[in-house]
């Protein structure tokens, strides 16, 4: 087990490593001059000199790259070419809009999808299961940005029930904190659980063939009893590498999804960024998602070890 | 031998798509560069069989354009990911255990952790915002999908007593890859491109509502949505109508991918022989 | 009054026909073995007396168990049986156990489910099993899981499982043919002693008459569907009555009778071959340790001799036949035919490649699906530098096909439209198509049931007859070894421990375990009184 989480955990440092080259690369393609870009077309040179300097962008790329991630490492994201402001300071008012939003989302995600897929699985051929299998083919197929427009329409337009967008901040309460967000985690889950439904499902269905199932009966239980204690478990090994995925479509999902809301998250911050060619802070917050992602993973592996038995004992 | 009614269904739906989308190529009912401010958010007439938007717009004949984009977008797409990921998985599959092979995993491990709309994040932030930037990215992010895809089955395959007699044989491994795993792995190709394809609809229907995908005056699902989301509450069908198209485009191709996987599935073919 | 009793069951699943009108009793402490080919509905008539059928499937008769009639009862009275008054032994014990799940625990699962005992009792009932069906708790603690264990420690988990409640009944579908024969001996005579020390019935199916004549008192033979003899194992072999029971006893005991090899001249020289694979580390920074597969390995097969292997899953021989086939390289010694290395300049050398061919095991996974007939034997001319073309190509493909009696025109089929005896044909036509010098044979009659591998056995003798044949036929089936081969070898971790003589070896062998083989192997009774003969 040891051995299994240091290699994964090596794994999880180099990812990030070439993750981070890969981002700087290609921001630094760009053509250009931020400094210049900033200060308009009339700007005197020793003016933008001046700025390169108090930006750090007077010294070589590889000074600049190893500045950049020294600096993440101690939570220093650098100034913002824009406001001037710490990027660190920027990303952390969004991050606590946008991951609360992706967390809520997989957990409504796990908890529509395993019933569901579960059910469905036990009920195979009949009924139920054509009914929920007809439901998440809709679910599927259902763009959730779309479907966080229809539901602003029906529940806060026409029903009043919620704001139809914004975020009151947490220091209002949690309750007030999850009712703003309740619209958009639902926007985001329903899709993700039509797909999650549909692989737990199937994982179940190819669980069921296994031989073990068939000894499991011939002890005595009951198909009801075989499902519960012997499929489910087994069934969650490939679930879970689903799991792992869906996590990343939910944080960029959310990026969407604030969009209709109106939400001020990690989306706003870096589409602002865009239009004002502030690279450091689109630079930043890629490499904020995609920490975020690859930490999902890690405990994505860490988790199979649990399950499976298997992988505690083998590398 | 009865063909399964989802592909039935799902092939009428795609080609219904796919015909609006080559039909708009020479006749749509309206031109949709033309304004006409006095007859706009029209609700479904028979003039207008969808409405009409903001701008006097025809929708049936902007989500005929949107359907172009949409589709030449994600089958783009697909190309890309298809294009790369399946020669690589191959030649993964064939130097298993290689240093090579762990460096194609590895990237393909690293690809995963960028979702595509961060692929697009950044392209547009370098580049600017383009459908050719969809494209790339979703493509991009369609590559691993392919390349894991192909080397699963295809090492399933290598271990098979066939490859070995090809081996036997003096057969090269580039040889055996071209000859004998890739027509037996094209079935499971077909189906997964099929489901890339659905997913690439998805995926430029969000890019272009937030921007990053195809620019005015190019027609677009998503961009139709971003423009009708302040009319939601006044004329909700300009809202629902393209939506409506991306579900059931969707829903066509999804539903074509599972006949096509019940049709070309050995297996299942022999249970109802 | 019998245990249970089979009163005229039929079954068929949808509209197809799986059993006619079968019948047959197992007394107390009594051992039944229903034994027959594939498709003769053996392990269906097992699966029906467990209620464990497939959906569609609809039965007429009765199946009694001490008069209460099974087919009558109801899922959830059914499930109160399973387990409790029947228990189930399968064949593969590699997948047949629950990977996530401790040894322990599924085996304590049979005795919470019937009993109202609490988790520890259940436990300590479970740990005493174990202990029964010889897993010691030092090596075997409860908290083992089964992929830490080899195929025939989970068969006794499995058997364990199937006993601890000491059901009246025990059924055994195939339970050792997955196994290995040392192994089998083992689990057959646990299975005997647990029979007579609980008065449980044992009903066994296998389709290895050997076996059955080592355990049955009493034997089903089963054909198509229909029982066509049933008595007592000593009665049944004295007077078969029969002709498909005395076919089938014909074929197991299958003979053949090979040309004289001519005299000694090297083809295949196998010197101080030495394969080892690098394991996983152990600990964080540990070493890799290695893995020899095949130690110092040194023999010579020679110009039209007939060379057998033998050996034990993991012994090595598949490593060896890699190398020997050039598929994989070796860390030391050399393999040379007809004087040249199959391994040259780190890749298989391939005028030497030229002159091997391979059949194998699996006579469904060895072919192309999506090739036909005619592709599928060329493969071989790959090879040439000059491959027939035309006409020629037509009249090899012929006379291949006809060579392993196929006709010409099964050429443009597909391999799906062949029976398991007919593939094994074929491949052996692809491997006799460019007249290589030399051919193995890797398990090839293996997955055969006993009429079609006598067929293929006939024909490897005929075609031994028409033309000089060189081959190393590896095996785990000594009975097969024993009459297709002039010299045999056994391999053991890795080793080859003995060679000689075919005969020679089998009635007087040297090393302890190529006699711990032999002796392991069941027999049938003719070959016991020629063994005891000779």
């Amino acid at each position: 087990m040891i051995r299994y989480t240091i290699g994964r955990l090596t794994s999880l440092c180099l990812s990030l490593l070439v993750a981070s080259m890969v981002i700087f690369a290609v921001v630094e393609v760009v053509p250009g001059d931020p400094a210049a870009y900033m200060l308009g077309v009339n700007a005197r040179p020793d003016t933008v000199a001046a700025l390169r300097t108090e930006l750090g962008l007077d010294v070589s790329k590889p000074e600049r790259y190893l500045a950049w991630t020294t600096g993440m490492l101690s939570g220093d994201f650098g100034q913002s070419y824009t406001y001037r402001t710490p990027v660190s300071q920027m990303i952390l008012d969004r991050v606590w809009v946008s991951v609360p939003l992706a967390l809520f989302a997989l957990t409504l995600t796990i908890l529509i999808a395993f019933p569901a897929g579960i059910y469905a699985a036990s009920r195979r051929g009949r009924a139920g299961d054509m009914t929920v299998m007809g439901a998440t083919q809709f679910g599927v197929a259902v763009p959730n940005f779309w479907f966080a427009m229809i539901l602003v329409l029906i529940f806060a337009i026409k029903l009043r029930w919620f704001s139809a967008g914004g975020f009151p901040g947490w220091e209002n309460g949690l309750f007030t904190g999850l009712k703003a967000l309740l619209l958009p985690a639902i926007a985001l889950a329903l899709p993700q659980a039509a797909i999650l439904a549909r692989v737990m499902r199937s994982s179940l269905l190819d669980m069921l063939n296994e031989d073990f199932i068939r000894t499991a009966r011939a002890k005595g239980l009951n198909r009801r009893q075989a499902l519960w204690r012997h499929a489910v478990r087994n069934a969650l090994i490939p679930v879970l590498t689903i799991i792992g995925l869906q996590f990343s479509f939910l944080l960029a999902g959310g990026i969407v999804i604030e969009q209709v809301f109106f939400l001020p998250g990690l989306g706003r911050l870096i589409f602002q960024a865009i239009s004002s060619r502030d690279l450091i802070v689109v630079e930043s917050v890629v490499m904020l998602l995609v920490f975020l992602v690859i930490v999902v993973n890690f405990a994505v592996d860490l988790a199979y070890a649990l399950v499976d038995p298997r992988l505690r004992t083998r590398s | 031998m009865t063909l399964p009614r989802s592909l039935i269904l799902g092939t009428f739906l795609s080609v219904l798509f796919l015909g609006a989308a080559l039909l708009s190529f020479v006749w749509t009912p309206y031109d949709i560069q033309t304004l006409s401010i006095p007859s706009r958010l029209q609700t479904p007439s028979l003039t207008h069989w969808l409405g009409t938007d903001q701008l006097g717009r025809d929708i049936l004949s902007m989500i005929m354009m949107g359907a172009r984009t949409s589709i030449a977008v994600a089958l783009l797409a697909v190309g890309i990911g298809m294009g790369l990921g399946v020669p690589l998985g191959l030649l993964a599959a064939a130097r298993r255990g290689s240093l090579l092979d762990e460096l194609i995993m590895r990237g393909n491990d690293l690809i995963f952790a960028f979702p595509s709309l961060v692929i697009a994040i950044l392209i547009t932030a370098v580049f600017g915002a383009s459908a050719m930037n969809a494209i790339v990215a979703i493509g991009i992010f369609n590559i691993p999908v392919f390349a894991r895809l192909t080397r699963g089955a295809a090492l399933s395959l290598w271990s098979r007593d066939f490859i070995l007699a090809a081996r036997v044989s003096g057969k090269s491994a580039t040889r055996i890859s071209v000859e004998h795993i890739l027509p037996n792995i094209a079935n499971l190709m077909i189906v997964q491109g099929t489901i890339q394809f659905s997913l690439g609809i998805l995926a430029e229907a969000a890019l272009s509502y937030i921007g990053l995908g195809a620019q005015p005056p190019t027609a677009s699902w998503g961009r139709m949505l971003a423009d009708a989301q302040t009319l939601a509450s006044i004329a909700p069908h300009v809202a629902l109508m393209p939506g409506l198209a991306i579900v059931f485009m969707v829903l066509g191709l999804n539903l074509m991918g599972d006949g096509l996987r019940d049709l070309l599935d050995p297996r299942l073919q022999v249970a109802r022989t | 009054m019998s245990l249970l009793s089979i009163q005229d069951l039929t079954l068929s699943i949808g509209t197809y026909p799986i059993l006619h009108d079968v019948s047959l009793t197992v007394a107390p402490g009594e051992i039944v073995a229903i034994t027959g080919e594939s498709g003769s509905g053996k392990s269906m008539t097992a699966f029906a007396t467990m209620g464990l059928l497939p959906a569609r499937a609809t039965t007429t008769g009765r199946i009694l168990l001490e008069g209460t009639d099974l087919l009558a009862l109801s899922e959830a009275e059914m499930c109160k049986v399973r387990g409790r008054q029947i228990g189930m032994v399968f064949q593969e014990p590699m997948t047949a156990l629950n990977p996530v799940q401790t040894i322990g625990a599924q085996v304590a699962e049979t005795i919470r489910i019937h009993e109202g005992v609490s988790k520890d009792d259940a436990l300590a009932q479970a740990r005493a099993m174990l202990n029964r069906v010889g897993l010691p708790e030092d090596r075997f603690p409860l908290g083992r899981y089964p992929h830490e264990l080899s195929g025939g420690q989970r068969q006794r988990v499995v058997i364990a499982m199937a006993i601890a409640l000491r059901p009246k009944l025990l059924i055994a579908d195939e339970p050792t043919t997955a196994l290995d024969v040392t192994t089998q001996a083992h689990i057959l005579d646990l299975l005997k002693d647990l029979t007579q020390e609980f008065g449980m019935g044992l009903l066994m199916i296998t389709h290895d008459l050997a076996v059955v004549a080592d355990m049955a008192d009493r034997i089903v033979v089963m054909q198509h569907g229909r029982v066509v003899e049933t008595g007592k194992t000593a009665d049944l072999f004295r007077a078969m009555q029969h002709p498909y029971t005395k076919a089938l006893f014909a074929a197991s005991a299958h003979k053949v009778t090979l040309p004289v090899a001519p005299p000694p001249q090297a083809l295949l020289e196998v010197k101080n071959v030495v394969r080892s694979y690098r394991q996983p580390r152990k600990g964080v920074f540990g070493p890799r340790p290695e893995m020899q597969a095949v130690r110092n390995v040194s023999f010579t097969l020679n110009r039209g001799e007939r060379l057998g292997l033998v050996g034990e899953s993991g012994c090595g021989k598949s490593t060896l036949t890699r190398a020997i086939l050039g598929l994989e390289p070796v860390q030391s010694g050399s393999i040379t035919l007809g004087g040249a290395p199959v391994w040259t300049d780190s890749r298989a050398n391939l005028d030497v490649r030229r002159q091997m061919q391979v059949v194998f095991q699996d006579p469904y996974g060895s072919f192309n699906p999506r090739h036909r007939v005619r592709r599928l034997i060329t493969e071989p001319f790959h090879l040439l530098s000059d491959p027939p073309t035309g006409e020629a190509r037509t009249q090899k493909i012929a006379q291949a096909l006809t060579d392993v009696g196929l006709t010409p025109a099964d050429a443009d089929k597909y391999i799906h439209e062949f029976s398991g005896g007919q593939r094994q044909r074929i491949a052996i036509a692809r491997a006799l198509i460019n007249d290589p010098a030399l051919i193995v044979f890797d398990e090839a009659v293996s997955a055969l049931d006993v009429s079609v591998r006598a067929q293929v056995l006939d024909l490897l003798a005929e075609l031994c007859r028409k033309r000089p044949l060189s081959y190393l036929f590896i095996s785990h089936d000594l009975s097969v070894v024993r009459t297709i081969t002039d010299r045999v070898m056994v391999m053991q971790a890795g080793e080859i421990v003995e060679q000689g003589p075919t005969e020679q070896v089998f009635s007087d062998p040297q090393h302890p375990y190529t006699r711990t083989l032999l002796a392991a192997a069941p027999q049938l009774p003719d070959m016991k009184k020629n063994a005891d003969a000779s």
